[in-house]
C-alpha cells in the first residue's frame, strides 16, 4: 500500500510510495525527450486524421481535406508515366511497319516495350527466347506457322488462334485415324514417309511409296506436295528440322491419328494495339521474322 | 475525493467501471468501421457467385495452398497495374470466403490471370512447370489429374457459401451437379450453365472432373467477370 511519497536520498528521485519489506520502488520519470516525441506523435495523427481520409461513419467516411485516394493517385501516375511514353508510343499506334521501321529512335522504344511485354506474357509459352516448346511454336527459327511477316505477326497476337475471337486465326486439321479416314497402318505408311522426306531421316522401306501415295491424297493440300506448309491454313512446314510437337516420328502418328490443335489467347482483351505493334517488332526481331 | 491511482486502487467498482469504460472505447474504434463495410464493396456489374465446377476449384486451390505463394491481389500501384491488369476492386472477391488476396508472389499474381493462358497451357504446367518455364519453382500438381473430384459434398459447400452470404438460388442447388458436368464437357450443351454462371469457362474434360479440371475452370475465371469499359471512375472512388 502506498505510503508517504519520499525523495530517495542516494538519486534524489521520488518513490512510489509503495512498500514492500522494506524495499522501496524508484519512481522514474519518463525522458523529456521521449513525452515531447510521444505528445507531438499524438498532433501529428490528429493532422493526419484531418488530412487523409480516416473516421468512418454511417454510409462513408471522413474523405480528409487532401482528397487523397490510393485508386486516384495510381490513375494520375500512369496518367503520368502514359503521357510520357504517349510521344513514342502514339507513332507507333499510327504509323505503318514500314514507317516505323525507317526510324531507329521508334524500332528502339518498340523493342523495349515489347520485350517487357514479351516477358510478361508471351515467355511462358514461346520461352525466354522465343525458342518454343512441344506444342508451343518456335518464334527465333523462322518456322512460321501463321507467317512471319510484321503484319501476320500482329494479326496473329491481336486476335489469337482458336481463341474465340470472331477474327482469330482457325483452321482444324482432321483426325485422320480417330475418324477412320486413315488405318493405322496407313497412318504409319504416312508416318514413314514425312519422317524419311519431310523430317530429314531418309529412310528405305515398303512403307514410303504408299506413305506418298497418302500424303499426296489427304495431306498435301495443306501442308503442301513438298511439305511447304501454308500460312494461309496454319498448316505447318513439315520439310523443316524444327517441328511443333517434337522431332520424334510418334509424333507424327499422333497428330494423324488424332490432332492437337494449340490455342493462343487474343491479346486485344489484354493489351492496347500500340503494344502489341511494339511486341510484334520484337518477336520479329528475335530471329525468324520475314 | 481525488482521482488518484491509489484511490482507483482501493475501489474495485470504480476500477472496474474505468477498465470498462477503457475496453468500450477500444471496441468501438475497432468494431464499428466494420458496420460500414458494405459501403466500400464497389456496385460493378459482373461479379456472379463461383459455379459449382469454379468453386470445387476453388476448395482445391485454397487445400493445396496456393495462396501461400501467389496473391490475387493487384494493388493501386502503378508497377502492379502496368504487369497484371486493372487493380483489384473489393467487390471482385465478394463471394470469396475466405478471400484469397494472399500476402506473398513467390509466383506473379493470379488476380486477372483467367483467359491468359489456353486450356492446354494450364493443364500442362499444372501438371509439370518446369517442361514450360524452366526456371520456376512450382511443385508439380500432376496428381491432380488423376484425382477423380469429390462431388458427394457439393451442395453442402454450395449452402455453407449461403449462409455466409453467398446468393446461391434454389434452382442453383438443384442444378449444381449438372452445371458442374456440363463445365467440364465441350460437347454438352451449356445454355443453362451459360444463363446461371455468365462467362463461365467450359473445360475440355469428359464430364467425370477431375480435381485439376475444377482447378482450371476456377483459374480460367480470375478476373475474367468485370468488364471493366463498364466501370465508372465514380464507382471505383466510391
Amino acid at each position: 500500500m502506498p505510503g508517504k511519497i519520499e525523495k530517495d536520498s542516494v538519486t534524489g528521485t521520488e518513490t512510489t510510495g509503495h512498500e514492500w519489506d522494506g524495499i522501496r520502488e524508484l519512481n522514474t520519470p519518463l525522458p523529456k525527450w521521449w513525452v515531447y516525441v510521444w505528445l507531438a506523435s499524438i498532433v501529428w495523427g490528429i493532422g493526419y486524421m484531418v488530412a487523409y481520409p480516416s473516421v468512418p461513419y454511417g454510409s462513408g467516411y471522413f474523405h480528409g481535406l487532401l482528397g487523397y485516394s490510393s485508386r486516384s493517385h495510381v490513375a494520375h501516375e500512369v496518367a503520368e508515366v502514359d503521357a510520357k511514353r504517349d510521344i513514342y508510343m502514339k507513332k507507333i499506334a499510327a504509323e505503318p511497319f514500314s514507317a516505323i521501321e525507317k526510324d531507329p529512335r521508334l524500332m528502339q522504344v518498340a523493342e523495349i516495350a515489347g520485350a517487357s511485354t514479351f516477358a510478361n506474357n508471351c515467355q511462358p509459352c514461346h520461352g525466354q527466347g522465343g525458342e518454343g516448346r512441344i506444342g508451343y511454336p518456335a518464334l527465333a527459327a523462322g518456322a512460321w506457322i501463321w507467317g512471319g511477316t510484321l503484319d501476320a505477326i500482329q494479326r496473329t497476337v491481336t486476335y489469337g488462334i482458336r481463341s474465340g475471337d470472331p477474327k482469330a486465326r482457325d483452321s482444324q486439321m482432321p483426325p485422320f485415324g480417330k475418324s477412320g479416314m486413315l488405318k493405322p497402318e496407313q497412318i504409319q505408311q504416312v508416318a514413314s514417309f514425312v519422317w524419311s522426306n519431310f523430317y530429314g531421316h531418309p529412310t528405305k522401306g515398303e512403307d514410303i511409296a504408299p506413305g506418298a501415295k497418302i500424303f499426296a491424297a489427304n495431306c498435301a493440300v495443306c501442308h503442301g506436295p513438298e511439305g511447304q506448309g501454308n500460312p494461309a491454313f496454319g498448316a505447318p512446314r513439315l520439310a523443316s528440322h524444327v517441328h511443333l510437337y517434337g522431332d520424334f516420328r510418334a509424333a507424327i502418328v499422333r497428330q494423324v491419328t488424332d490432332p492437337r490443335m494449340g490455342v493462343m489467347p487474343n491479346w486485344n482483351q489484354r493489351l492496347d494495339p500500340a503494344t502489341i505493334k511494339a511486341v510484334t517488332i520484337y518477336v520479329h526481331d528475335l530471329g525468324g521474322g520475314q | 475525493m481525488r482521482l488518484s491511482h491509489a484511490f482507483i486502487e482501493r475501489n474495485a467498482i470504480v476500477l472496474l467501471v474505468l477498465a470498462l469504460l477503457t475496453v468500450t472505447i477500444g471496441g468501438i474504434v475497432e468494431i464499428v468501421p466494420l458496420f460500414t463495410i458494405e459501403t466500400t464493396v464497389e456496385h460493378v456489374q459482373g461479379v456472379r457467385p463461383y459455379s459449382p465446377l469454379e468453386l470445387r476449384g476453388r476448395d482445391i486451390y485454397v487445400r493445396e495452398g496456393c495462396y501461400l505463394c501467389h496473391s490475387q491481389m493487384i494493388r493501386t500501384l502503378r508497377d502492379d497495374v502496368a504487369r497484371y491488369g486493372h487493380y483489384s476492386l473489393a467487390a471482385e472477391s465478394m463471394y470469396d470466403h475466405p478471400f484469397q488476396w494472399g500476402s506473398k508472389r513467390i509466383g506473379p499474381d493470379l488476380a486477372r490471370v483467367g483467359g491468359k493462358y489456353s486450356d492446354a497451357w494450364m493443364y500442362a504446367h499444372l501438371e509439370h512447370p518446369r517442361r514450360l518455364v524452366p526456371e520456376s519453382l512450382m511443385p508439380d500438381f500432376a496428381f491432380l489429374a488423376r484425382t477423380p473430384l469429390e462431388t458427394r459434398d457439393l451442395l453442402a459447400r454450395m449452402k455453407t457459401n449461403i449462409e455466409v452470404g453467398v446468393p446461391y438460388t434454389k434452382a442453383d442447388l438443384a442444378q449444381a451437379e449438372a452445371d458442374l458436368r456440363a463445365q467440364d464437357d465441350p460437347s454438352a450443351d451449356h445454355s443453362a450453365l451459360e444463363k446461371r454462371y455468365h462467362g463461365a469457362h467450359v473445360v475440355p474434360g469428359n464430364g467425370h472432373p477431375t480435381e485439376l479440371d475444377a482447378l482450371v475452370a476456377y483459374l480460367q475465371v480470375l478476373g475474367t467477370m468485370v468488364d471493366f469499359k463498364d466501370v465508372t471512375p465514380a464507382q471505383e472512388r466510391q
